[in-house]
């Protein structure tokens, strides 16, 4: 009895202080005045609407999104193909390929990005809008590799060869067959790579971190001119989203099976 | 349906095009990377081609050994806490109701994810004078006066913890969920204490998930390059930190690029270990 309330407490424990960094962030972000008070005094959700109605925080945040967006469909387009190429031919060379696929996002991001860097500044689009996007396409390649690749891993082989008997070929039967079968392998991919990509700082920093502000880009900077509860607010919208998004993929998806096969190659 | 080889030109496209994609926007730049820590550092932020080891024996420097030092003690110490919190606690996690497990790892997922910005800001909130946990402290009578704990080495350590502490679940989760439950409970029929059957029966059963765990962990702590800024003093700063500051504030790419060459060869090398460490998983069905 008394070693399953020890085995209470210490979960209960990692829970508060998984959770203390976020109550601290959303009792600062009601304060009332520009201060850095908890409890906080007054309540305000000025802070919040600040987000959006303020010029820079607004600018930010569309950067982020757009960012966001936009490489997360590169990440999949670039990781479906491999997928579907692994699972359906044997050609023992495209392993190669699945490692660079997955190595930009296990090396330290200091080393991608740096790698980024060096390679938009030789090629003279150093500080390009499009820039980033593609970087954080190539760095996030990785997440969706991993869920398409579990996702094929799940696809009955006798329903598509079923389908194969009766004269589809490929591109039919991936139209018809595997994609639908693979709609949630596809949508968590593209979820996890869009949060991911929405947290990324060293490498929208160092590709376009002179010429475009992404959110976290924009509290850093912030952070050296003073403390504004602003930042709070936007970490808690962050955190709040990846909660929204991951809790969507266990909703929709089976999230256990997409972590259980989350091997350490991931 | 069959696998098959591929035959014709156009079924190599499928992976040939992503290949192509991979190799421009990866293997490229770290030739590029590579080639630029060769090159020859000129006065005014900038670098010209050449062939020179300087920047290679910058190495040898005390104060770079000093800061690689640091840098893996750091990395080791938040590796073996993290590694050791996470042990006990995915164990728990694994055999919990599907519902109580897909609630934690929802949160442990949202706090992964989140920006070194977000997490440094966080702590820093968190170990602050006027919002910081010392207040409570205060309000329990045991002290007069709150204090900041920041910057500090325990707060680095902690808030590199934190951003370790879900990676490290995520890695031992898999190989948990599969761990035979009547290990556990043989040894538990056999009389032993649930701390005596998790030390003597499931932490051998694990120890290469472990050791594979500690090195990959280690590898991702190496990575963080704002937490010792944001928390710490120029003397906590890590090899991570020190190449955004020579690339970006002291403008020495050919520096910032050697440093990066060796860091990645490091990791490479560790990750590779890490892979056959944890091949065998024994115990596991």
């Amino acid at each position: 009895m008394s070693a399953r309330l020890a085995g209470r407490l210490f979960m209960g424990a990692v829970g508060v202080l998984l959770a203390a960094p976020v109550v601290v962030l959303a009792g600062v972000s009601l304060n009332a005045k520009k201060t850095l008070v908890f409890p906080p005094e007054g309540l305000s959700l000025s802070w919040y609407t600040d987000i959006v109605t303020d010029d820079g925080w607004r600018s930010a945040l569309v950067a982020s999104l757009t960012v966001a967006t936009l490489s997360a469909a590169i990440a999949v387009l670039v990781a479906l193909p491999i997928a579907w190429f692994l699972w359906r031919r044997i050609f023992p060379l495209a392993e190669i390929v699945r490692g660079l696929g997955l190595a930009p996002f296990i090396l330290p991001p200091v080393i991608t990005a740096l790698g980024f860097l060096s390679f938009w500044a030789t090629a003279g689009f150093y500080g390009q809008g499009f820039t980033v996007l593609v970087s954080h396409g190539i760095f996030l390649v990785a997440l969706p590799l991993v869920t398409l690749s579990m996702g094929f891993g799940s696809i009955d082989r006798e329903i598509v060869e079923a389908g194969a008997t009766m004269g589809a070929d490929d591109r039919t039967l991936l139209r018809t067959v595997i994609l639908p079968l693979m709609t949630p392998y596809v949508v968590s991919g593209y979820a996890f790579a869009f949060v991911l990509s929405l947290n990324e700082y060293i490498i929208a920093y160092m590709t376009v971190g002179f010429t475009v502000e992404t959110l976290p880009i924009k509290v850093f900077n912030s952070l050296r001119y003073g403390y504004t509860p602003t930042m709070a607010a936007v970490a808690v919208v962050f955190v709040g989203l990846a909660a929204l998004v991951f809790g969507l993929i266990a909703r929709f998806g089976d999230l256990r099976r997409l972590l259980g096969a989350l091997d350490h190659r991931t | 349906m069959r696998r098959e080889a591929p035959r014709s030109a156009a079924d190599f496209l499928p992976i040939a095009l992503p290949a192509a994609v991979l190799g421009v926007f990866f293997l490229i730049p770290f030739g590029i990377m590579l080639a630029v820590s060769f090159f020859k550092r000129v006065q005014g932020g900038f670098y010209e081609p050449d062939f020179v080891l300087d920047n290679y024996a910058r190495f040898l420097s005390a104060f770079f050994g000093g800061v690689l030092g640091f840098s893996v003690l750091l990395a080791g110490l938040v590796s073996l806490v993290a590694v050791a919190i996470a042990l006990p606690f995915t164990h728990r996690l694994a055999r919990m109701r599907p519902r109580a497990q897909v609630a934690w790892l929802v949160g442990l997922l949202s706090v992964l994810s989140l920006s070194e910005v977000i997490i440094g800001f966080a702590w820093s909130t968190l170990l602050s004078k006027t919002a910081g946990v010392t207040n409570l402290l205060v309000f329990a009578g045991i002290i007069e006066e709150s204090f900041s704990l920041s910057p500090s080495f325990g707060a680095v350590l902690t808030a590199m913890v934190y951003q370790a502490f879900p990676y490290s679940v995520l890695v031992l989760y898999p190989a948990l969920v599969r761990l035979d439950p009547s290990l556990d409970e043989a040894a538990r029929t056999l009389g032993a204490s649930p701390l005596r059957a998790f030390f003597t029966v499931v932490l051998p059963a694990l120890r290469r998930t472990i050791v594979a765990t500690l090195i990959l962990v280690f590898v991702f702590a190496l990575g963080s390059y704002l937490i010792p800024q944001m928390l710490g003093r120029p003397q906590h700063w890590t090899i991570s930190v020190l190449v955004t500051d020579q690339a970006i504030y002291q403008s020495n790419m050919p520096f910032a690029a050697a440093m990066a060459v060796f860091l990645m060869l490091a990791c490479l090398a560790l990750i590779a270990l890490a892979g056959l460490v944890g091949r065998e998983r024994e115990a596991i069905r």
